[in-house]
């Protein structure tokens, strides 16, 4: 008796909690795969309400580096890819995975560093000469180091500057191996100097007393691109709506929904679909 | 750097203006993990108590691997059932990939060795106790793990909360096969995650604070249970 009670108890909490049932009420939606930078510098909640009014279709984002988002679509798990590494983007296309690339949207990138400024580079305007002066200072520089579109683009300078970071690695060139915020907290924990895109720099809560030291390098010119998951390769992608999604992007409302996010008063994203 | 006490301030203002999203991130937070924790229950105690109360070959290598598996690292959990839900996965047809669902099969992977380790030493306990008794009513098998388990039913409490702690904390399993999705999987660790690399360190920490309230809040009403149900057994 005392037993089935037990028991009975157990597995009626069980049933009371549910252990299925979606959290929310849309039955459209779709899957993006896209980066942290996009998430974290608040556009998607700025844009995203605008496509769901209209349309009816929830879109979920999962915000991970873009070497991970892109994996993870070439899995199959996503209908839609909007990250920003082009070369990466344009592989994944070629392997039969995405059906088209499109260019969305860009913004830039800057390098960040502390106020005392060990290597001499606030107000540079030359990227590949302001890390060689850092490398040449051997002033401590915050990498992310985990395949993202901003570590791709990061190595592509240092190797512009011919500077071999992997030889520097644990001394004054330091990976983090975590995503833009997480080395954004760390970098400046350690005075080192960070390449960020502006995006998420400018709505980032944590800056202390780092400002920006190098800007305005067109080499750090920072393109996102948008593709369709293919669905001939992977049956279970959503393409209508995943299209649908796509097609409203690159729209003149999808566009002007990206220019008109700003942050402090800073537009962040400027749109330029073709 | 705020003061502690403009964070507790914000951890309260959060909480008192009863903000529509992060009473549905506790929610949630509420759901997966009990969930999993009531399924790791339904089968770690069941096993933790037949490797307790019965002898058999390879017995010591079975509590070695079970006691080895409760430091199962969360990241690695996470990875395993992204394999499997990934829609190139086995168990990819299933679409439970990004789903509170998903979350929960890797927190009761997680809390599973956990549950069944912890029972399975207390049922030891027990049986030493109860063995020459068991021999002497000719009591079966069945009624044995039975019995040895409602005996113990206070003790597995502690066990169950053991497991509930070790769940409601992690964030490396389920910001894997969540997505950290907001308004779908998004739950107080991956939250804090997401704050903390907004660089947004204050909301972060209260957020944590608002964890810890709940996690009080849980263990102080199984305690409460305990406490009258123990109560009411002396009548």
């Amino acid at each position: 008796m005392f037993r089935r009670s037990f028991f009975g108890m157990a597995s009626a909490g069980l049933l009371a909690l549910g252990l299925t049932g979606p959290a929310n009420a849309h039955d459209d939606h779709i899957v993006v795969q896209s980066t942290t930078s996009t998430q974290n510098s608040g556009l998607f909640d700025h844009i995203l309400p605008i496509f769901t009014d209209k349309t009816g279709v929830e879109v979920r984002v999962v915000a991970v580096g873009t070497g991970q988002a892109i994996k993870n679509a070439a899995n199959g798990d996503g209908d839609v890819l909007f990250v920003h590494a082009k070369a990466a983007e344009e592989a994944f296309v070629a392997d039969g995975h995405g059906v088209s690339r499109s260019d969305v949207m860009y913004n830039d990138f800057v390098i960040v560093g502390p106020p005392a400024d060990p290597a001499d580079v606030a107000g540079m305007s030359d990227a590949t000469a302001a890390l060689s002066r850092i490398a040449a200072a051997e002033a401590p520089f915050a990498s992310r180091g985990d395949d993202s579109g901003t570590h791709k683009a990061e190595l592509r300078l240092w190797a512009e500057a011919g500077v071999d970071v992997a030889a520097a690695s644990g001394g004054w060139y330091r990976e983090t191996g975590s995503g833009m915020g997480a080395t954004l907290n760390t970098g400046t924990g350690m005075g080192a100097y960070i390449m960020t895109d502006r995006a998420t720099w400018i709505s980032f809560g944590n800056k202390g007393d780092y400002q920006i030291a190098v800007e305005g390098d067109e080499k750090m010119f920072n393109q996102y691109g948008i593709i369709l998951v293919n669905p001939e390769t992977h049956p279970n992608v959503k393409a209508d709506l995943g299209q649908q999604f796509v097609d409203w992007v690159l729209s003149d409302e999808g566009q002007e929904a990206i220019a008109s996010y700003k942050v402090d008063g800073q537009q962040l994203f400027f749109p330029n679909a073709r | 750097m705020e003061s502690f006490s403009a964070i507790l301030a914000e951890a309260l203002g959060l909480i008192l203006s009863w903000d529509a999203d992060v009473i549905e991130i506790i929610v949630l937070s509420l759901r997966v993990t009990l969930s999993a924790v009531a399924v790791a229950c339904m089968i770690g105690f069941p096993l933790g108590a037949m490797v307790g109360a019965f002898r058999f070959p390879l017995r010591t290598g079975v509590i070695v691997v079970m006691n080895t598996m409760m430091g199962l690292p969360p990241v690695v959990v996470g990875l395993l059932v992204y394999l499997m839900l990934s829609a190139a996965g086995p168990l990819g047809v299933l679409g439970l990939l990004y789903s509170p669902t998903a979350m929960i099969i890797a927190q009761t992977i997680l809390v599973t060795p956990i549950v069944a380790a912890l029972t399975r030493q207390v049922i030891e306990d027990l049986y030493n106790e109860y063995s020459e008794q068991f021999t002497s009513l000719g009591v079966g098998p069945l009624d044995r793990v039975l019995a040895l388990l409602w005996d113990a039913r206070y003790s597995l409490l502690t066990v169950a909360l053991a497991g509930f702690g070790r769940a409601v904390a992690e964030v490396g399993a389920v910001i894997i096969v969540g997505g950290n999705i907001n308004h779908v999987t998004r739950v107080m660790t991956t939250t804090i995650a997401l704050e903390t690399s907004k660089g947004n360190l204050q909301l972060a920490l209260a957020l944590g604070m608002i964890l810890l309230t709940i996690a009080v809040i849980v263990n102080g009403l199984l305690m409460a249970i305990r406490g009258t149900a123990a109560r009411a057994a002396y009548v």
